[in-house]
Protein backbone atom coordinates (compact mmCIF):
# COMPACT_ATOMS: atom_id res chain seq x y z
CA UNK A 1 0.00 0.00 0.00
CA UNK A 2 3.38 2.62 0.37
CA UNK A 3 3.62 4.89 -0.68
CA UNK A 4 2.12 6.55 1.97
CA UNK A 5 1.66 10.42 0.23
CA UNK A 6 0.42 13.68 2.67
CA UNK A 7 -0.39 17.05 0.34
CA UNK A 8 -1.22 19.87 2.26
CA UNK A 9 -2.24 18.15 5.80
CA UNK A 10 -3.59 20.21 8.65
CA UNK A 11 -4.72 19.62 11.73
CA UNK A 12 -6.58 22.19 13.36
CA UNK A 13 -8.04 22.39 16.90
CA UNK A 14 -9.64 25.84 18.02
CA UNK A 15 -7.69 27.69 15.22
CA UNK A 16 -4.10 26.37 16.08
CA UNK A 17 -2.73 24.33 13.44
CA UNK A 18 -0.62 21.67 15.47
CA UNK A 19 0.21 20.44 12.13
CA UNK A 20 0.51 22.45 9.67
CA UNK A 21 0.63 22.46 6.07
CA UNK A 22 2.56 19.01 5.54
CA UNK A 23 3.17 17.56 2.13
CA UNK A 24 5.45 14.62 1.73
CA UNK A 25 5.81 11.14 0.61
CA UNK A 26 6.90 8.43 2.23
CA UNK A 27 8.09 5.27 0.06
CA UNK A 28 8.42 1.41 1.29
CA UNK A 29 11.92 0.55 1.97
CA UNK A 30 13.93 3.00 4.59
CA UNK A 31 13.21 3.06 7.98
CA UNK A 32 11.59 7.10 8.36
CA UNK A 33 12.49 9.01 12.22
CA UNK A 34 10.00 11.49 12.45
CA UNK A 35 11.98 13.80 14.70
CA UNK A 36 11.64 16.61 16.96
CA UNK A 37 11.53 18.37 19.84
CA UNK A 38 8.92 17.98 22.58
CA UNK A 39 5.23 19.02 21.23
CA UNK A 40 6.45 19.70 18.12
CA UNK A 41 3.43 17.63 16.50
CA UNK A 42 5.31 14.22 15.85
CA UNK A 43 2.67 12.06 17.91
CA UNK A 44 -0.31 14.14 16.16
CA UNK A 45 1.35 13.44 12.70
CA UNK A 46 2.02 9.93 13.20
CA UNK A 47 -2.12 9.42 14.41
CA UNK A 48 -2.86 11.20 11.34
CA UNK A 49 -1.02 8.77 9.27
CA UNK A 50 -1.92 5.67 10.71
CA UNK A 51 -6.01 6.88 10.58
CA UNK A 52 -6.44 7.64 14.41
CA UNK A 53 -6.94 11.64 13.28
CA UNK A 54 -8.71 12.73 10.46
CA UNK A 55 -6.85 16.00 8.94
CA UNK A 56 -8.60 19.19 9.28
CA UNK A 57 -7.11 20.15 5.77
CA UNK A 58 -5.62 18.44 3.20
CA UNK A 59 -5.42 14.74 2.19
CA UNK A 60 -3.58 11.46 2.96
CA UNK A 61 -3.33 8.56 0.71
CA UNK A 62 -1.99 5.26 0.35
CA UNK A 63 -0.86 5.29 -3.28
CA UNK A 64 0.22 1.31 -3.69
CA UNK A 65 -1.57 -1.15 -4.34
CA UNK A 66 -4.49 -2.65 -2.14
CA UNK A 67 -5.02 0.73 -0.80
CA UNK A 68 -5.70 1.67 2.40
CA UNK A 69 -6.01 -1.73 4.41
CA UNK A 70 -5.84 -1.36 7.86
CA UNK A 71 -4.64 -4.96 8.76
CA UNK A 72 -1.54 -3.88 6.49
CA UNK A 73 -0.61 -1.16 9.30
CA UNK A 74 0.09 -1.11 12.80
CA UNK A 75 0.98 1.11 15.68
CA UNK A 76 2.87 1.26 19.30
CA UNK A 77 1.95 3.75 21.20
CA UNK A 78 3.94 5.55 24.05
CA UNK A 79 2.24 4.21 26.51
CA UNK A 80 1.06 0.07 25.79
CA UNK A 81 -2.42 -0.30 26.26
CA UNK A 82 -2.29 -3.98 27.30
CA UNK A 83 -5.60 -6.18 27.96
CA UNK A 84 -6.50 -7.82 31.21
CA UNK A 85 -5.29 -11.14 29.70
CA UNK A 86 -2.30 -13.25 29.31
CA UNK A 87 0.19 -11.24 27.43
CA UNK A 88 -0.70 -14.32 24.75
CA UNK A 89 -4.60 -13.35 24.59
CA UNK A 90 -3.24 -9.71 23.89
CA UNK A 91 -1.43 -11.15 20.80
CA UNK A 92 -4.02 -13.27 19.34
CA UNK A 93 -6.36 -10.85 20.33
CA UNK A 94 -5.09 -8.50 17.66
CA UNK A 95 -4.89 -11.63 15.38
CA UNK A 96 -8.53 -12.35 15.56
CA UNK A 97 -9.52 -8.69 14.62
CA UNK A 98 -7.43 -9.04 11.81
CA UNK A 99 -8.78 -12.12 10.35
CA UNK A 100 -6.37 -14.83 10.72
CA UNK A 101 -7.75 -18.40 11.19
CA UNK A 102 -8.26 -19.73 14.68
CA UNK A 103 -6.23 -22.27 14.61
CA UNK A 104 -3.36 -20.22 13.52
CA UNK A 105 -3.51 -17.60 15.98
CA UNK A 106 -2.16 -19.49 18.93
CA UNK A 107 0.75 -20.83 17.06
CA UNK A 108 1.96 -17.49 15.68
CA UNK A 109 1.40 -15.58 18.26
CA UNK A 110 3.64 -18.23 20.44
CA UNK A 111 6.27 -17.79 17.50
CA UNK A 112 5.98 -14.01 17.47
CA UNK A 113 6.26 -13.92 21.52
CA UNK A 114 9.56 -16.40 21.26
CA UNK A 115 10.89 -13.75 19.06
CA UNK A 116 10.58 -10.47 21.13
CA UNK A 117 12.06 -12.73 24.48
CA UNK A 118 8.45 -13.07 26.15
CA UNK A 119 7.93 -16.85 25.59
CA UNK A 120 7.85 -17.48 29.59
CA UNK A 121 5.95 -14.32 29.81
CA UNK A 122 3.55 -15.85 27.88
CA UNK A 123 0.45 -17.08 30.15
CA UNK A 124 1.43 -14.62 32.61
CA UNK A 125 -1.08 -11.71 32.67
CA UNK A 126 -0.07 -8.72 30.12
CA UNK A 127 -0.47 -5.99 32.84
CA UNK A 128 1.84 -7.02 35.40
CA UNK A 129 4.19 -7.54 33.04
CA UNK A 130 7.31 -4.52 33.81
CA UNK A 131 7.13 -1.46 31.63
CA UNK A 132 9.81 -3.29 29.11
CA UNK A 133 8.03 -6.27 29.14
CA UNK A 134 4.73 -4.50 27.82
CA UNK A 135 6.74 -3.13 25.09
CA UNK A 136 8.11 -5.75 23.90
CA UNK A 137 4.56 -7.19 24.03
CA UNK A 138 3.21 -4.10 22.35
CA UNK A 139 5.64 -4.75 19.67
CA UNK A 140 4.58 -8.41 19.63
CA UNK A 141 0.93 -7.44 19.24
CA UNK A 142 1.56 -5.31 16.24
CA UNK A 143 4.48 -7.77 14.54
CA UNK A 144 2.49 -10.95 14.56
CA UNK A 145 -0.20 -8.88 12.35
CA UNK A 146 2.55 -9.11 9.50
CA UNK A 147 2.17 -5.51 8.75
CA UNK A 148 3.88 -3.91 5.55
CA UNK A 149 3.98 -0.58 7.89
CA UNK A 150 4.95 -0.11 11.26
CA UNK A 151 4.13 3.04 13.21
CA UNK A 152 6.33 3.60 16.63
CA UNK A 153 5.52 6.42 18.75
CA UNK A 154 8.55 6.95 20.91
CA UNK A 155 8.59 3.67 22.11
CA UNK A 156 11.36 4.01 24.04
CA UNK A 157 10.29 6.91 25.96
CA UNK A 158 9.30 5.64 29.08
CA UNK A 159 11.87 3.34 29.47
CA UNK A 160 15.38 2.59 31.07
CA UNK A 161 18.27 2.46 29.16
CA UNK A 162 18.48 -1.60 29.15
CA UNK A 163 14.40 -2.11 28.14
CA UNK A 164 15.02 0.85 25.72
CA UNK A 165 17.71 -1.58 23.60
CA UNK A 166 15.79 -4.33 24.02
CA UNK A 167 12.92 -2.52 22.12
CA UNK A 168 15.20 -1.72 19.76
CA UNK A 169 16.93 -4.49 18.84
CA UNK A 170 13.30 -5.85 18.10
CA UNK A 171 12.72 -2.65 15.70
CA UNK A 172 16.01 -3.57 13.75
CA UNK A 173 14.37 -7.29 13.48
CA UNK A 174 11.17 -6.57 12.77
CA UNK A 175 12.87 -4.02 9.52
CA UNK A 176 15.21 -7.14 8.66
CA UNK A 177 11.65 -9.05 7.72
CA UNK A 178 10.95 -6.15 5.05
CA UNK A 179 8.15 -4.17 7.39
CA UNK A 180 8.62 -0.19 6.84
CA UNK A 181 9.32 1.56 9.94
CA UNK A 182 7.74 5.06 10.65
CA UNK A 183 9.21 6.04 14.30
CA UNK A 184 9.01 9.38 16.12
CA UNK A 185 11.46 10.03 18.69
CA UNK A 186 13.11 13.39 19.96
CA UNK A 187 16.43 11.17 21.01
CA UNK A 188 19.38 11.66 18.72
CA UNK A 189 21.16 9.16 19.66
CA UNK A 190 18.30 7.01 18.56
CA UNK A 191 17.53 8.14 15.41
CA UNK A 192 20.77 8.08 14.14
CA UNK A 193 21.04 4.24 15.64
CA UNK A 194 17.51 3.10 13.75
CA UNK A 195 17.02 5.55 10.60
CA UNK A 196 17.79 5.85 7.53
CA UNK A 197 15.89 9.26 7.21
CA UNK A 198 14.76 11.90 8.84
CA UNK A 199 11.71 14.06 8.69
CA UNK A 200 12.34 16.97 11.39
CA UNK A 201 9.14 18.69 12.36
CA UNK A 202 9.07 21.82 14.26
CA UNK A 203 5.87 23.63 15.59
CA UNK A 204 4.10 21.29 13.33
CA UNK A 205 6.07 22.02 10.33
CA UNK A 206 7.90 19.81 8.47
CA UNK A 207 11.13 21.93 8.09
CA UNK A 208 13.78 19.57 6.53
CA UNK A 209 14.15 15.94 5.08
CA UNK A 210 17.43 14.62 4.83
CA UNK A 211 19.52 11.24 4.90
CA UNK A 212 20.24 10.58 8.80
CA UNK A 213 24.32 11.05 7.83
CA UNK A 214 23.59 14.09 5.69
CA UNK A 215 21.13 15.25 8.46
CA UNK A 216 23.52 14.55 11.71
CA UNK A 217 26.23 16.47 9.79
CA UNK A 218 25.40 19.28 8.25
CA UNK A 219 21.08 19.97 8.78
CA UNK A 220 19.95 22.49 6.37
CA UNK A 221 17.28 24.20 8.43
CA UNK A 222 18.12 26.38 11.36
CA UNK A 223 15.55 25.09 13.44
CA UNK A 224 17.24 21.62 13.05
CA UNK A 225 20.85 23.07 14.00
CA UNK A 226 19.45 24.11 16.43
CA UNK A 227 18.05 21.25 17.93
CA UNK A 228 20.88 19.18 17.08
CA UNK A 229 22.75 22.05 19.14
CA UNK A 230 20.57 21.95 22.09
CA UNK A 231 20.65 17.95 22.26
CA UNK A 232 24.48 17.74 21.60
CA UNK A 233 25.80 20.77 23.27
CA UNK A 234 29.49 19.45 23.58
CA UNK A 235 29.64 19.09 19.69
CA UNK B 1 -32.85 -3.61 78.30
CA UNK B 2 -33.63 -6.95 79.83
CA UNK B 3 -36.17 -7.03 76.55
CA UNK B 4 -33.70 -5.92 74.48
CA UNK B 5 -31.38 -8.76 75.40
CA UNK B 6 -33.78 -11.17 75.65
CA UNK B 7 -35.07 -10.24 71.90
CA UNK B 8 -31.45 -10.50 70.81
CA UNK B 9 -31.02 -13.86 72.27
CA UNK B 10 -34.30 -15.16 70.90
CA UNK B 11 -33.29 -13.06 67.35
CA UNK B 12 -29.78 -15.42 67.59
CA UNK B 13 -32.11 -18.61 68.53
CA UNK B 14 -34.05 -18.74 65.91
CA UNK B 15 -30.95 -18.38 63.44
CA UNK B 16 -29.32 -20.85 65.00
CA UNK B 17 -32.21 -23.42 64.78
CA UNK B 18 -32.61 -22.01 61.13
CA UNK B 19 -36.61 -21.52 62.32
CA UNK B 20 -38.57 -22.87 59.13
CA UNK B 21 -40.25 -19.12 58.80
CA UNK B 22 -37.14 -17.28 58.84
CA UNK B 23 -35.47 -19.54 56.13
CA UNK B 24 -38.71 -19.53 53.95
CA UNK B 25 -38.98 -15.94 54.21
CA UNK B 26 -34.61 -15.26 53.67
CA UNK B 27 -35.12 -17.91 50.92
CA UNK B 28 -37.94 -15.73 49.04
CA UNK B 29 -36.51 -12.97 49.39
CA UNK B 30 -32.72 -13.98 47.86
CA UNK B 31 -34.80 -15.72 45.33
CA UNK B 32 -36.32 -12.44 44.27
CA UNK B 33 -33.43 -9.81 44.91
CA UNK B 34 -30.98 -12.71 42.91
CA UNK B 35 -33.52 -12.95 39.82
CA UNK B 36 -34.29 -8.83 40.00
CA UNK B 37 -30.13 -8.42 39.61
CA UNK B 38 -29.59 -10.87 36.75
CA UNK B 39 -32.47 -9.59 34.97
CA UNK B 40 -30.78 -6.08 36.12
CA UNK B 41 -27.49 -7.07 34.55
CA UNK B 42 -28.51 -8.46 31.72
CA UNK B 43 -30.01 -5.13 30.64
CA UNK B 44 -28.05 -2.55 32.16
CA UNK B 45 -24.69 -3.74 30.93
CA UNK B 46 -25.18 -3.76 27.73
CA UNK B 47 -27.08 -0.36 28.32
CA UNK B 48 -23.87 1.02 30.40
CA UNK B 49 -21.75 0.02 27.35
CA UNK B 50 -23.90 1.40 24.86
CA UNK B 51 -23.70 4.85 26.45
CA UNK B 52 -20.47 4.41 27.18
CA UNK B 53 -19.05 3.84 23.60
CA UNK B 54 -21.90 4.78 21.54
CA UNK B 55 -21.59 7.98 19.71
CA UNK B 56 -25.43 9.73 19.14
CA UNK B 57 -27.01 12.69 19.72
CA UNK B 58 -28.61 13.90 22.88
CA UNK B 59 -26.47 11.22 24.84
CA UNK B 60 -25.38 13.49 26.95
CA UNK B 61 -28.87 13.83 28.22
CA UNK B 62 -30.07 10.29 28.05
CA UNK B 63 -26.32 10.20 30.75
CA UNK B 64 -27.87 12.77 32.83
CA UNK B 65 -31.38 11.00 33.61
CA UNK B 66 -29.84 7.77 34.00
CA UNK B 67 -27.33 9.10 36.38
CA UNK B 68 -30.73 10.76 38.07
CA UNK B 69 -32.87 7.66 37.77
CA UNK B 70 -29.61 5.65 40.64
CA UNK B 71 -32.08 7.76 42.95
CA UNK B 72 -35.21 7.04 42.19
CA UNK B 73 -36.83 6.01 45.61
CA UNK B 74 -38.43 2.51 45.88
CA UNK B 75 -41.88 3.55 46.88
CA UNK B 76 -42.11 5.42 43.68
CA UNK B 77 -40.91 2.70 41.35
CA UNK B 78 -43.61 0.67 43.34
CA UNK B 79 -46.09 2.96 42.65
CA UNK B 80 -46.03 3.09 38.86
CA UNK B 81 -45.32 -0.96 38.90
CA UNK B 82 -48.41 -0.99 41.00
CA UNK B 83 -51.06 0.92 38.60
CA UNK B 84 -48.94 -0.93 35.62
CA UNK B 85 -50.06 -4.17 37.18
CA UNK B 86 -53.61 -3.15 39.44
CA UNK B 87 -56.89 -5.02 37.91
CA UNK B 88 -57.34 -1.48 35.92
CA UNK B 89 -53.92 -1.18 34.70
CA UNK B 90 -52.12 -1.56 31.25
CA UNK B 91 -50.77 -4.81 32.30
CA UNK B 92 -53.63 -6.00 34.79
CA UNK B 93 -54.89 -8.92 32.40
CA UNK B 94 -51.57 -10.97 33.66
CA UNK B 95 -53.11 -10.86 36.93
CA UNK B 96 -49.46 -10.95 38.93
CA UNK B 97 -49.86 -8.06 40.95
CA UNK B 98 -49.02 -9.35 44.55
CA UNK B 99 -46.89 -12.28 43.39
CA UNK B 100 -43.02 -12.80 43.50
CA UNK B 101 -43.06 -11.95 40.35
CA UNK B 102 -44.46 -8.42 40.56
CA UNK B 103 -41.79 -7.53 43.03
CA UNK B 104 -38.78 -8.76 40.73
CA UNK B 105 -40.28 -6.95 38.40
CA UNK B 106 -40.63 -3.48 40.70
CA UNK B 107 -36.80 -3.92 41.95
CA UNK B 108 -35.41 -4.61 38.16
CA UNK B 109 -36.82 -1.34 37.11
CA UNK B 110 -34.84 0.08 40.12
CA UNK B 111 -31.58 -1.31 40.16
CA UNK B 112 -31.20 -1.61 36.33
CA UNK B 113 -30.75 2.27 36.11
CA UNK B 114 -28.33 1.49 39.07
CA UNK B 115 -26.31 -1.08 37.28
CA UNK B 116 -26.23 0.96 33.94
CA UNK B 117 -25.65 4.16 35.38
CA UNK B 118 -22.50 2.82 37.08
CA UNK B 119 -20.96 0.36 34.50
CA UNK B 120 -21.46 3.10 31.95
CA UNK B 121 -18.98 5.61 33.72
CA UNK B 122 -15.96 2.11 34.62
CA UNK B 123 -16.50 0.90 31.15
CA UNK B 124 -16.25 4.67 29.64
CA UNK B 125 -12.92 5.06 31.58
CA UNK B 126 -11.66 1.96 30.31
CA UNK B 127 -12.56 3.36 26.85
CA UNK B 128 -10.33 6.26 27.23
CA UNK B 129 -7.73 4.50 27.77
CA UNK B 130 -8.22 1.71 25.34
CA UNK B 131 -9.61 3.60 22.50
CA UNK B 132 -6.74 4.34 20.50
CA UNK B 133 -5.97 0.97 20.34
CA UNK B 134 -8.46 -0.51 19.71
CA UNK B 135 -9.15 1.30 16.69
CA UNK B 136 -5.72 0.54 16.19
CA UNK B 137 -6.19 -3.51 16.11
CA UNK B 138 -9.06 -2.86 14.00
CA UNK B 139 -11.68 -3.28 16.79
CA UNK B 140 -15.45 -1.74 15.87
CA UNK B 141 -17.39 -0.50 18.20
CA UNK B 142 -19.54 -3.06 19.44
CA UNK B 143 -16.66 -5.39 19.12
CA UNK B 144 -14.81 -3.12 21.88
CA UNK B 145 -17.53 -2.97 23.88
CA UNK B 146 -17.31 -6.92 24.32
CA UNK B 147 -13.66 -6.24 25.15
CA UNK B 148 -14.17 -3.69 27.64
CA UNK B 149 -16.99 -5.09 29.14
CA UNK B 150 -14.75 -8.26 29.47
CA UNK B 151 -11.18 -6.23 30.78
CA UNK B 152 -13.42 -4.28 33.34
CA UNK B 153 -15.15 -7.37 34.67
CA UNK B 154 -13.93 -6.90 38.42
CA UNK B 155 -15.17 -3.76 38.59
CA UNK B 156 -18.71 -5.01 36.99
CA UNK B 157 -19.02 -7.44 39.47
CA UNK B 158 -18.51 -4.71 42.21
CA UNK B 159 -21.33 -3.14 40.95
CA UNK B 160 -23.71 -5.76 40.50
CA UNK B 161 -23.05 -6.85 44.13
CA UNK B 162 -23.93 -3.34 44.92
CA UNK B 163 -26.97 -3.47 43.02
CA UNK B 164 -28.27 -6.64 44.86
CA UNK B 165 -27.53 -4.89 48.17
CA UNK B 166 -29.78 -2.42 47.36
CA UNK B 167 -32.04 -4.72 46.07
CA UNK B 168 -32.37 -7.40 48.78
CA UNK B 169 -32.29 -4.09 51.58
CA UNK B 170 -35.53 -1.58 49.69
CA UNK B 171 -38.35 -2.13 51.52
CA UNK B 172 -40.94 0.59 49.76
CA UNK B 173 -41.26 -1.15 46.32
CA UNK B 174 -41.94 -4.95 47.14
CA UNK B 175 -44.45 -3.77 50.09
CA UNK B 176 -46.29 -1.92 47.65
CA UNK B 177 -46.39 -4.56 44.63
CA UNK B 178 -46.21 -7.86 46.96
CA UNK B 179 -48.67 -6.65 49.60
CA UNK B 180 -46.22 -9.00 52.10
CA UNK B 181 -48.73 -11.70 52.19
CA UNK B 182 -47.32 -14.41 54.58
CA UNK B 183 -45.57 -17.25 52.78
CA UNK B 184 -46.09 -15.75 49.50
CA UNK B 185 -44.68 -12.44 49.24
CA UNK B 186 -43.62 -11.56 52.77
CA UNK B 187 -39.64 -11.01 52.54
CA UNK B 188 -36.94 -9.80 54.81
CA UNK B 189 -37.49 -6.12 54.83
CA UNK B 190 -41.24 -6.07 54.56
CA UNK B 191 -41.35 -8.56 57.40
CA UNK B 192 -39.09 -6.63 59.42
CA UNK B 193 -41.51 -3.91 58.74
CA UNK B 194 -44.11 -5.42 59.95
CA UNK B 195 -42.84 -7.42 62.72
CA UNK B 196 -41.62 -4.43 64.53
CA UNK B 197 -44.66 -2.89 63.94
CA UNK B 198 -46.61 -6.11 65.75
CA UNK B 199 -44.23 -6.32 68.49
CA UNK B 200 -42.61 -9.28 67.61
CA UNK B 201 -38.99 -8.18 67.80
CA UNK B 202 -37.28 -11.71 67.86
CA UNK B 203 -37.88 -12.14 63.84
CA UNK B 204 -37.61 -9.02 62.89
CA UNK B 205 -34.00 -8.75 64.86
CA UNK B 206 -33.14 -11.92 63.52
CA UNK B 207 -34.14 -10.84 59.68
CA UNK B 208 -32.44 -7.46 60.75
CA UNK B 209 -29.35 -9.31 61.78
CA UNK B 210 -28.86 -11.80 58.74
CA UNK B 211 -29.81 -8.51 56.17
CA UNK B 212 -27.21 -6.81 57.84
CA UNK B 213 -24.65 -9.82 57.60
CA UNK B 214 -26.03 -10.30 54.15
CA UNK B 215 -24.84 -6.37 53.24
CA UNK B 216 -21.47 -6.34 54.95
CA UNK B 217 -20.50 -9.73 53.29
CA UNK B 218 -21.09 -8.71 49.76
CA UNK B 219 -19.38 -5.21 50.61
CA UNK B 220 -16.36 -7.43 52.05
CA UNK B 221 -16.72 -10.00 49.04
CA UNK B 222 -16.66 -7.36 46.31
CA UNK B 223 -13.63 -5.76 48.05
CA UNK B 224 -11.91 -8.95 47.99
CA UNK B 225 -12.54 -9.89 44.57
CA UNK B 226 -11.53 -6.32 43.43
CA UNK B 227 -8.02 -6.70 45.70
CA UNK B 228 -6.93 -9.85 44.52
CA UNK B 229 -8.12 -9.69 40.53
CA UNK B 230 -6.21 -5.80 41.27
CA UNK B 231 -3.33 -8.07 42.23
CA UNK B 232 -3.35 -11.02 39.89
CA UNK B 233 -4.45 -9.06 36.28
CA UNK B 234 -2.72 -5.52 37.30
N1 LIG C 1 -6.18 16.26 20.71
C1 LIG C 1 -5.51 17.42 20.92
N2 LIG C 1 -6.19 18.54 21.18
C2 LIG C 1 -5.55 19.71 21.38
N3 LIG C 1 -4.24 19.86 21.34
C3 LIG C 1 -3.50 18.77 21.10
C4 LIG C 1 -4.09 17.49 20.88
N4 LIG C 1 -3.11 16.59 20.69
C5 LIG C 1 -1.97 17.30 20.77
N5 LIG C 1 -2.17 18.59 21.01
C6 LIG C 1 -1.14 19.65 21.09
O1 LIG C 1 -0.45 19.60 19.89
C7 LIG C 1 0.93 19.82 20.09
C8 LIG C 1 1.72 18.66 19.53
O2 LIG C 1 1.48 17.51 20.31
P1 LIG C 1 2.21 16.13 20.04
O3 LIG C 1 1.96 15.68 18.67
O4 LIG C 1 1.80 15.21 21.13
O5 LIG C 1 3.74 16.52 20.22
P2 LIG C 1 5.00 15.57 20.24
O6 LIG C 1 5.87 16.02 19.12
O7 LIG C 1 5.67 15.78 21.56
O8 LIG C 1 4.52 14.16 20.06
C9 LIG C 1 1.10 20.02 21.57
O9 LIG C 1 1.17 21.41 21.82
C10 LIG C 1 -0.13 19.41 22.17
O10 LIG C 1 -0.46 20.08 23.37
MG1 LIG D 1 4.53 12.52 21.30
Amino acid sequence: MLPLELKDVCFAVNGRNIIDCVSVQIGAGPRTIILGANGAGKSVLMRLCHGLLQPTAGEIKWRGGNGNRRSRQAMVFQRPVMLRRSALANVVYGLKLAGFAAGECDLRARDVLEAVGLERQADRPARILSGGEQQRLALARAWALGPEVLFLDEPTANLDPGAARDVESIIAAIHATGTKIIMTTHNLGQARRLGDEILFLSQGRLVERAPVERFFRAPAAAEAAAFIKDELPWQ
Amino acid sequence: MTDLIRAFAEAFDLISRLDAKLIEIVALSLAVSLTAVAIATILGLPLGALFAVGRFRGRQMVIVLLNALMGLPPVVVGLLVYLLLSRAGPLGALGILFTPTAMIIAQAILITPIIAALSRQTIEDAWHEYEEQLRSLGAQRLTASVTLLWDTRFSLVTIILAGFGRAAAEVGAVIIVGGNIDGVTRVMTTAIALETSKGDLPLALGLGIILVGLVVALNAGASVIKEAALRRYG
